[in-house]
């Protein structure tokens, strides 16, 4: 077989179809795809990119078994690091992790890892092949596990596979967290994510939702009935602008939008009772994932016009460059180097002032500070988004006083993901402030090998 | 966990009180807090006040008005059936000590919700002169509840059906003037309602808090639906309230913010109520 230099491009729908619906953009690599783009990996004996995954999936040993066409081998391999490489193949930043470390990267284009896990991933589900099995020995020993989304998930996965008991309680009505109320359908759809999590439940692990830790039960409560308590409560406290008017009607947080969108299904309406605000004119404020899946969202309730509005350039967006590109494909329009200051309107938000800016030196996050300019220019809206980054959930800190926290309400933690208080451990957001999906299952891996280390050595 | 519905109840045309097997809420709750519920999984979730619980028995008391389509959907709910969800208790409970005097103010169907307030501040040795208005007197629901754990009671109803002939907030001030000065007044019911006796009670320098009830999604402090504008800052009702200092709220501001949906609800509804009619309701 000939070597094909170039990556080859995961399929996707043309603009003009998906924007009409809430169905996958990307559709994924056939079999024959598959095999080429894996046969461009060199298997180089470093493996750089395994250093850029922050669960450590081999994944050269992976590539190599697609190429081979082995691909439940391939699956197995991923899912030896991974419980969920369905979710992490389409939502993981791979340009900035695995396949920023990939060799080819640096004399062409990198291997398109993330497109390959999703093509296991996919493979295995639709070929109905299952290796999640219960654990032979039981340990014993219970964990909750507070909190059902990415850092949860794998938490519960590794500690019952090891043979523990685990519990984890959610607060909504379904699991998985961010999974299903922030990421869209078109970008994730949420069959994958129960298919995952049913995995989950196969190997043991109980999951109970409509439970608050904080307000249902107690970390107390937890403590009495567990030998451990994970807290992956995640960082879903929406910023504010604090600008005049952002009160008024039709002025969404991205989290009210989403969730509406997708965990409440209001783009079914009145199929399903939540309804949403449908507006001709969008404005997205924010440069991250979040700003992304929002305007991409109001396209597809039917809006004519859609602006993200950043205040920095394109180079500086924190969202990923695929959902950047798909963004721009679908007709987005961006507004760079300028800031809100003010909402207007009577009842409901008519127009948004916005001061232009200027970048001028390197701020504290090493991205160049916007500087205000102080002309303004004023678009008309019927509809404004705020995606402008979020604060970690405070509910348990609060009702917790033995979990300390840092200035911006993170839970503190040491390297190995123990809490201030013993026998409590945590990770994913609620740590680290708004990280990525697969940060926050890192961090969900060094919590279970500590909490296994602890039981066991105590 | 199940929530099964045990008990259910016609209070008056299109107020319904049921009872909720839900253990965990039932051994957690406290008086001014809240529960979402969701009758269906394609139906909203509710925001509804505690009115009653048991821990030993394992349920919660719920009271709503039938006014959109969920709440339809809960209504025709019976016993044996089970909701599709229920999480709480959410909100931060009522700040109860012993004040002296209270006036407790409720309206409409949350005449029920401030069953529980009321109990807590008598329980707690307070002296409590109630304040229920509606429409007309086939809505004073839980009257009897109210006037077992009043010391005092007042009613009202707009159509003079019964008691004092107009608003309660009238009546309040009727009651001010006359020289009732409680230490504290707290209030729940329609945001217009709460508006005007804050209004009432600032003239005469009373302490009110209200119980607020914005349009609520998540209820866990996450999507920001909820949020009121308090003294001049973005709160969010679900974890930093239900109740709030009545002078602090942006009240016009609130009630702005309730009316976001009408449209969708009202058709929404239309729809609803013409499906019923076809398959022979």
């Amino acid at each position: 077989m000939v070597k094909p230099k170039t990556r080859i491009p995961i399929p996707k729908r043309p603009a003009e179809e998906r924007i009409k619906d809430f169905n996958e953009v990307a559709i994924g690599y056939t079999e024959k795809e598959a095999v080429e783009e894996a046969s461009r990996c060199i298997q180089c004996p470093d493996k750089p990119c395994v250093t850029g995954c922050p669960v450590g999936v081999d994944i050269p040993r992976f590539i190599k078994f697609v190429r081979e066409k082995k691909f439940e081998e391939a699956y197995k391999v991923i899912k030896e690091k991974c419980p969920i490489p369905a979710i992490t193949g389409r939502v993981c930043p791979q340009e900035k992790q695995c396949e920023k470390m990939c060799r080819l990267a640096k004399i062409g284009q990198p291997i398109a890892i993330g497109a390959l896990e999703r093509f296991a991933a996919d493979w295995a589900r639709e070929h109905g092949i299952s290796i999640d099995e219960k654990p032979n020995q039981l340990m014993g020993k219970s964990i909750a596990v507070v909190g059902s989304g990415p850092a949860g998930i794998v938490v519960a996965s590794d500690l019952a596979r090891l043979g523990y008991q685990v519990t984890v309680f959610e607060a909504l009505h379904v699991p998985g967290g961010v999974l299903v109320y922030g990421i869209p359908e078109f970008r994730l759809p949420k069959k994958i994510v129960y298919e995952e999590l049913k995995n989950l439940k196969d190997i043991g692990v109980n999951i109970e939702t409509g439970v608050i830790v904080g307000k249902t039960i107690t970390v107390y409560d937890l403590l009495k009935e567990f030998d451990a308590v994970f807290i992956g409560s995640g960082a879903g406290n929406p910023k504010f602008l604090n600008i005049p008017g952002e009160n008024l009607g039709r002025i969404y947080t991205a989290n009210e939008y989403l969730t509406r969108v997708n965990l409440m299904k209001a783009y079914m309406f009145p199929a399903y009772d939540t309804p949403i605000h449908r507006g001709k004119r969008v404005a997205v404020i924010g440069g991250g994932n979040t700003a992304m899946d929002a305007a991409r969202t109001a396209l597809r309730l039917g809006a004519e016009e859609v602006y993200v509005v950043y205040r920095r350039t394109r180079r500086e967006m924190p969202a990923r460059e695929e959902e950047i590109a798909n963004a721009e494909e679908e007709g987005i329009k961006f507004l760079f180097l300028v800031q809100p200051v003010e909402f207007l309107g009577k009842s409901k938000v008519e127009a948004l002032k916005l001061e232009k800016m200027k970048l001028g030196e390197p701020d504290e996050t090493g991205r160049p500070r916007p500087i205000p300019t102080g002309e303004t220019i004023t678009i008309d809206i019927d509809i404004a988004i705020t995606a402008i980054g979020f604060n970690p959930n405070p509910l348990i800190p609060k009702m917790t006083p033995e979990i300390k926290i840092d200035k911006h309400g993170r839970i503190i933690v040491d390297k190995e993901a123990r809490t201030t208080m013993p026998r409590v451990y945590a990770g994913g957001d609620i740590v680290i402030g708004e990280g990525t999906v697969i940060e926050a299952m890192g961090w969900g891996r060094i919590a279970a090998k500590t909490i296994h280390k602890d039981l066991t050595t105590a | 966990m199940s929530f099964e519905i045990i008990g259910k109840k016609s209070l008056a045309e299109g107020i319904v009180e049921m009872d909720v097997h839900a253990p965990r809420v039932a051994c957690s709750a406290r008086p001014g807090q809240f529960v979402i519920v969701m009758a269906c999984e394609e139906c909203e979730r509710i925001p509804l006040t505690l009115v009653d619980w048991s821990c030993r028995d394992g349920w919660i008391r719920l009271v709503f008005q039938e006014v959109g389509v969920s709440t339809y959907k809960l209504g025709m709910m019976n016993v044996g059936d089970r909701l599709y969800h229920v999480v709480g208790p959410l909100g931060n409970p009522t700040h109860v000590e012993k004040f002296g005097v209270v006036a407790v103010v409720a309206g409409g169907v949350a005449i029920a919700a401030a069953y529980p307030i009321a109990r807590a501040f008598r329980e707690a040795g307070n002296i409590v002169v109630s304040f229920i208005g509606a429409r007309t007197s086939r809505l004073l629901i839980y009257r009897d509840y109210i006037t077992k754990i009043s010391d005092e009671m007042h009613i009202s109803t707009d159509d003079g059906s019964e008691g004092f002939k107009g608003f309660v907030t009238q009546l309040l001030e009727k009651r001010f003037a006359e020289g009732f000065k409680p230490n504290l007044v707290w209030v729940v019911g329609p945001a217009p309602m709460m508006r005007s006796c804050s209004v009432v009670t600032k003239r005469f320098e009373i302490k009110t808090i209200a119980s607020l009830n914005p349009i609520m999604v998540c209820g866990m402090g996450m999507c920001g639906a909820c949020r009121v504008r308090i003294k001049n800052e973005i709160r969010f009702t679900c974890v930093d309230g239900p109740e709030f200092d009545a002078w602090d709220v942006d009240w016009d501001e609130l009630i702005q913010r309730l009316s976001a949906y009408r449209e969708e609800e009202s058709y929404a509804l239309k729809l609803f109520l013409e499906s019923r009619k076809v398959k022979g309701g």
